[in-house]
């Protein structure tokens, strides 16, 4: 049994306490002496030219402070991009200017064109109402198919065309790929839309600007998942602030999703407008704005191609999608369907050739980039399915078909340039064929048709590439930033310690498990480790937390950092008991001297330290805090086996989800509890997408979508009591903590047990239905019937 | 929000007065739309006149013939909780928005809104309801006149709705699944004179009767009955959650569901 509050406990998360009494400290409830508020006149269409934006009116209204318009922003630098891809032809991706406000031209609904800082809110909302706008409306492309034809109008008129990369992935492998096919005995063919989503974070993202003439010190308070990528990003490509004068804090952050790790425009504006208005300047989103403004995820449209041998070994696998970037290329965006996505094509097979094309488009709509799971959903999602279609078009079980061409042997390196270190995917699958009751199955289907309902059962497998990542390989990829990680471990003179974690929490309970791991190393209580994160003035420079890496990579940060702690406690130790060094052995909170009844507690040891009375002054140096940088060897390799069982009303069309099982390895576990509630929120966003969700612009680049009105988010109502196992899994084998992470695997594996799941329930009515595309919205499920 | 002026009479004859008095003033019922609406700024009455205020207006009652009276200020909750002699209106009521708007919003409110997806018109078009105002009584036949139009006077208060109550009725409703308003809502009820069938959520011009369906009912009350009828999807409602197609074929299943539920 784990000790309680040590590894493998599942302790109740400590953060909770605040978050559930209300006295989180969000962005939202900073609000400073003297602060102006901000807010934004965005673009009521999507692609115009701007003639004029008149603000003369505007600035003689009641509390406006001062009113920016694109010009005011000529001489800053636009928002950067912090990735580079370079396509099949050895070119850099096109690379277009991204304005703070709109100048000169507009490109998607929702482009801010003009801030107005006033004295409240509603002052700033009037004013803004007086501003004149003089917009000549241009045709706008929307479909990515359409924009990239010849003669397309240009979403940005100094590019080449509407086309940001040609991607081809492995290049060389094409020939082979092409060649495989020839030979296949068998080809299964599939077209598919992995949909548009908003994240919808609960908390909406908020700025909050701040400059200290005395000391020429600026001050960014906001919503996001890495404040140091913020710092740097903004201060040196942005606003030329240097980092010593910049502090970004983001405090209690509710979601994020992904869609918090981007800079933002209202970011840079709060930092530049308090210095230029001389006052603290505020902006909190309203979530309509939300919907036009936060970068929305997905967006693909994908065929893929599986080729078969005769004895149903999978030989080859081509695919070809387009990938939306929106009108401007967010901090993320290019490695999205890239790097995240075809480095992931083989999934958990041994499928030896592999050729991935992706073409990735502007279009007049908002930026996409990162969401849970970021370029892994969509991967899994189309190899996921067109494995199902494979199986059913040659009448063998989707199992046995997955479980035929299962990579057995690790460490596996796949023709997609990625080595999976450890896994075991038919363990999992056996997890999940006990804990889906798949024996049954038939039974609980004849009962749904008893009751006049078709019931499916879906099933596939995943594989995510987590702990992102190793800095040397991601810079060869065309990344422009580092992605180690760093903790500071400050042992105070009474023994307690903080933690400063360049990971950010913002929902994943890191205060809680965090501590559990450096208590279980020290033997002390994990009330006696407290967990600091998200300033950038407290915490060594760090990367943040997004693609399910805080534990594998965050962690061992601060398990390297806590090792040199202890190292030097030992020193210490061996000082104060008079023996050898290498004779000192920790345990439960106390060092004793092997083999002898000698000891002296940690609080001894770390008082030693900061009062050197009886202490080995030659040898150390006085205090006990240690920082550690880790950068990853590899990647993580989280898999999985999903199933779902899923009603269809034939008459009505619409999808009830009755069963999901998921059984992941996500290697060794910190906090089971945790990593529990992790899969059961990927699980309802994979749903959500599946089933609901669903960003849609019409062809003139309107949002339909831009509210709950009409953008329908996952409820409690809308899902099963799941069915979850993540035990026993396969120690990662290059961290110290042997984790893989555990964030997006529901959101990466969900998608296509749904979809397996409906096709299997309306092919068992007779119907000639291959596929529907996301979400399976009652009336996309029963036009499919028809 | 626009900066406005709130005023909260405490009788019926008050309320008139105060939306006479200016032709920017606005009632304001449980404001479960409006208020929205005026966060949006979509809206800019330079008063609104509440009505949550006017006891006279609140609560559910029995009428000498029978019907079930129900107050123009009284809430969907209340109604969900006392309108116990009309089962089926109580349930339409008990379902829907969620806990607040069943809180906050008003049977009033509700239908001199008259949303063409709102689950209270189809209730009260089904049901031959007699809608009272200030001024007069008017039969849901005449009142309903499009979609956000009725027969409202400006100025004019729904005081009461009266419910004859029915034989058998019953409401079904296929919620959109973002807002969970009716996608396609269907009230029956079976009186002793005929069956009334009215939809909601479907049409571009509001909720409806469906002759033929009442037709076919009221000759053969059961499901069966309306087997080979069918609406056209031409004029009905197509958006992101549905074409006018699947709108018009979900009229005639939730038709034969709540049928079957009326028994």
């Amino acid at each position: 049994m784990p000790k309680d509050g040590g590894i493998g406990a599942s302790t109740k998360r400590r953060e909770d306490v605040r978050f559930l009494t209300g006295v989180g400290n969000y962005t939202d409830d900073i609000n400073i002496h003297g602060q102006a508020h901000v807010f934004f006149l965005r673009s009521d269409v999507a692609h115009g030219t701007l003639n004029s934006v008149d603000t003369s009116a505007a600035e003689a209204m009641d509390g406006v402070v001062r009113i920016f318009t694109g010009a005011d922003f000529e001489a800053v630098g636009g928002m950067p991009c912090g990735w580079q891809v370079t396509d099949r032809h050895g070119e850099v991706m096109q690379e277009p200017r991204h304005p703070i406000l709109a100048h000169q031209k507009v490109r998607h609904v929702g482009e801010p064109i003009a801030a107005v800082v006033a004295d409240t809110l509603e002052q700033a909302r009037d004013a803004a109402e007086a501003i004149v706008v003089d917009i000549a409306e241009l045709p706008a492309v929307i479909d990515m198919k359409d924009a990239v034809k010849d003669g397309a109008p240009k979403v940005h008129d100094d590019l080449t065309s509407n086309l940001c990369y040609d991607w081809g992935f492995v290049e060389e492998n094409k020939d082979a790929v092409n060649k495989a096919f020839e030979e296949a005995a068998h080809v299964t063919t599939l077209e598919l839309v992995n949909n548009r989503l908003v994240a919808n974070p609960m908390e909406p993202r908020v700025a909050v600007g701040e400059y200290a003439r005395g000391t020429d010190e600026h001050t960014l308070y906001t919503t996001s998942q890495n404040p140091h990528v913020i710092r740097l990003l903004m201060g040196a490509f942005v606003l030329g602030i240097p980092e010593h004068k910049l502090r970004v804090v983001a405090p209690d952050v509710g979601g994020g999703f992904g869609t918090k790790i981007f800079h933002y425009q209202e970011e840079a504006f709060c930092t530049f407008a308090a210095k230029a208005c001389n006052r603290p300047v505020k902006w909190t989103s309203s979530r309509t704005e939300a919907f036009m403004s936060d970068a929305h995820g997905r967006d693909h449209v994908t065929k893929i191609e599986l080729a078969l041998d005769a004895d149903n070994n999978f030989t080859a696998l081509r695919t070809d999608t387009y990938a939306n970037m929106g009108a401007y290329l967010s901090t993320f965006a290019p490695s999205v369907p890239t790097w995240l996505h075809g480095t992931l094509m083989a999934g958990n097979y041994k499928t030896p050739l592999i050729y991935v094309n992706v073409k990735a488009v502007f279009t007049n709509t908002v930026p996409v980039d990162a969401y849970r799971g970021a370029g892994r959903p969509e991967a899994t999602f189309q190899l996921e399915r067109v494995v199902d279609k494979a199986a059913r078009e040659l009448g063998v079980d989707p199992i046995a078909l997955r479980r035929q061409n299962f990579i057995t042997e690790f460490p596996y390196a796949t023709p997609v340039a990625v080595e999976y270190d450890t896994g075991d995917y038919h363990a999992t699958m056996d997890k999940l064929e006990s804990m889906g009751d798949f024996a049954g199955f038939a039974a609980r289907r004849a009962e749904s048709e008893k009751n006049g309902k078709l019931r499916g059962l879906g099933v596939n497998c995943y594989i995510e590439a987590c702990g992102i990542a190793p800095s040397n390989l991601v810079g060869q990829l065309g990344a422009r930033a580092g992605l180690y990680e760093s903790a500071t471990v400050r042992v105070n003179a009474t023994g307690g310690l903080v933690v400063m974690t360049g990971s950010h929490s913002h929902g994943q309970g890191h205060e809680t498990s965090f501590a559990q791991v450096v208590s279980e190393m020290i033997g002390i209580d994990a009330n006696m480790v407290e967990i600091v994160h998200g300033d950038t003035s407290k915490v060594p420079m760090g990367m943040g937390t997004y693609g399910s890496r805080s534990i594998a990579v965050g962690g061992s940060a601060m398990v390297r950092a806590t090792e040199k702690i202890i190292a030097k406690a030992k020193k210490i130790a061996s000082h104060l008991l008079e023996a050898s060094e290498a004779d000192i052995e920790l345990k439960d909170g106390a060092f004793s001297v092997a083999g002898t009844d000698k000891s002296v507690a940690w609080g001894d040891v770390t008082l030693a330290a900061y009062v050197p009375h009886n202490y080995p002054l030659e040898d150390i140096e006085p205090g006990l805090e240690e920082t550690a940088f880790y950068d990853p060897a590899n990647f993580t390799y989280p898999s999985g086996a999903y199933a779902c069982e899923v009603e269809v009303d034939p008459d009505t069309g619409k999808v009830s989800i009755e069963r999901f099982c998921a059984a992941d390895d996500f290697g060794n576990i910190i906090n089971p509890m945790i990593v529990t509630g992790q899969v059961h929120g990927g699980l309802a966003q994979g749903i959500g997408q599946a089933l609901l969700e669903n960003c849609a612009y019409d062809a003139d680049g309107q949002l339909l979508s831009a509210s709950y009105m009409d953008y329908a988010m996952p409820r409690a109502d809308d899902l099963p009591m799941f069915q979850v196992d993540h035990e026993d899994g396969t120690p990662c084998t290059h961290n110290p903590l042997g984790v893989k992470g555990c964030g997006e695997a529901g959101a990466i594996g969900s998608p296509p047990a749904v979809v397996n799941a409906v096709v299997d329930a309306l092919q068992s009515a007779g119907k000639d239905v291959t596929h529907v595309d996301m979400p399976l919205s009652p009336d996309r499920v029963w036009a499919a019937m028809q | 929000m626009y900066n406005f002026d709130v005023v909260k009479p405490a009788r019926i004859a008050d309320a008139v007065k105060e939306l006479s008095d200016s032709s920017e003033s606005q009632p304001l019922g449980g404001g479960q739309t409006l208020i929205p609406t005026l966060k949006q700024r979509l809206a800019s009455p330079e008063k609104l006149v509440s009505l949550a205020g006017i006891d006279e207006m609140k609560g559910v009652c029995k009428g000498e013939d029978g019907s079930v009276c129900i107050g123009g200020a009284t809430t969907h909750a209340t109604v969900a909780a006392e309108a116990g002699d009309y089962p089926a209106l109580a349930a339409t009521a008990a379902h829907i928005g969620d806990p607040a708007v069943r809180n906050r919003g008003t049977i009033g409110g509700s239908l001199a809104n008259n949303d063409p997806s709102a689950c209270y018109p189809a209730a009260a078009l089904a049901s031959g309801a007699i809608i009272k105002t200030n001024a007069r009584e008017i039969a849901a036949d005449d009142y309903f006149q499009g979609m956000f139009t009725t027969a409202l006077d400006e100025g004019e208060i729904i005081t009461e709705v009266r419910f004859p109550v029915p034989e058998a009725a019953n409401y079904q409703k296929f919620v959109q699944p973002a807002s969970r308003f009716a996608l396609v809502g269907v009230f029956v009820a079976k009186y002793g004179g005929g069956v009334r069938v009215a939809i909601t959520g479907a049409s571009n011009d509001g909720v409806f009767r469906w002759a033929e369906a009442e037709a076919a009912l009221s000759t053969n009350f059961s499901a069966s009955a309306l087997d080979g009828l069918s609406l056209s999807g031409d004029d009905m409602i197509s958006d992101l959650h549905g074409t006018g197609a699947y709108r018009a074929h979900l009229c005639a299943v939730m038709t034969k569901r709540a049928v079957t539920a009326a028994g």
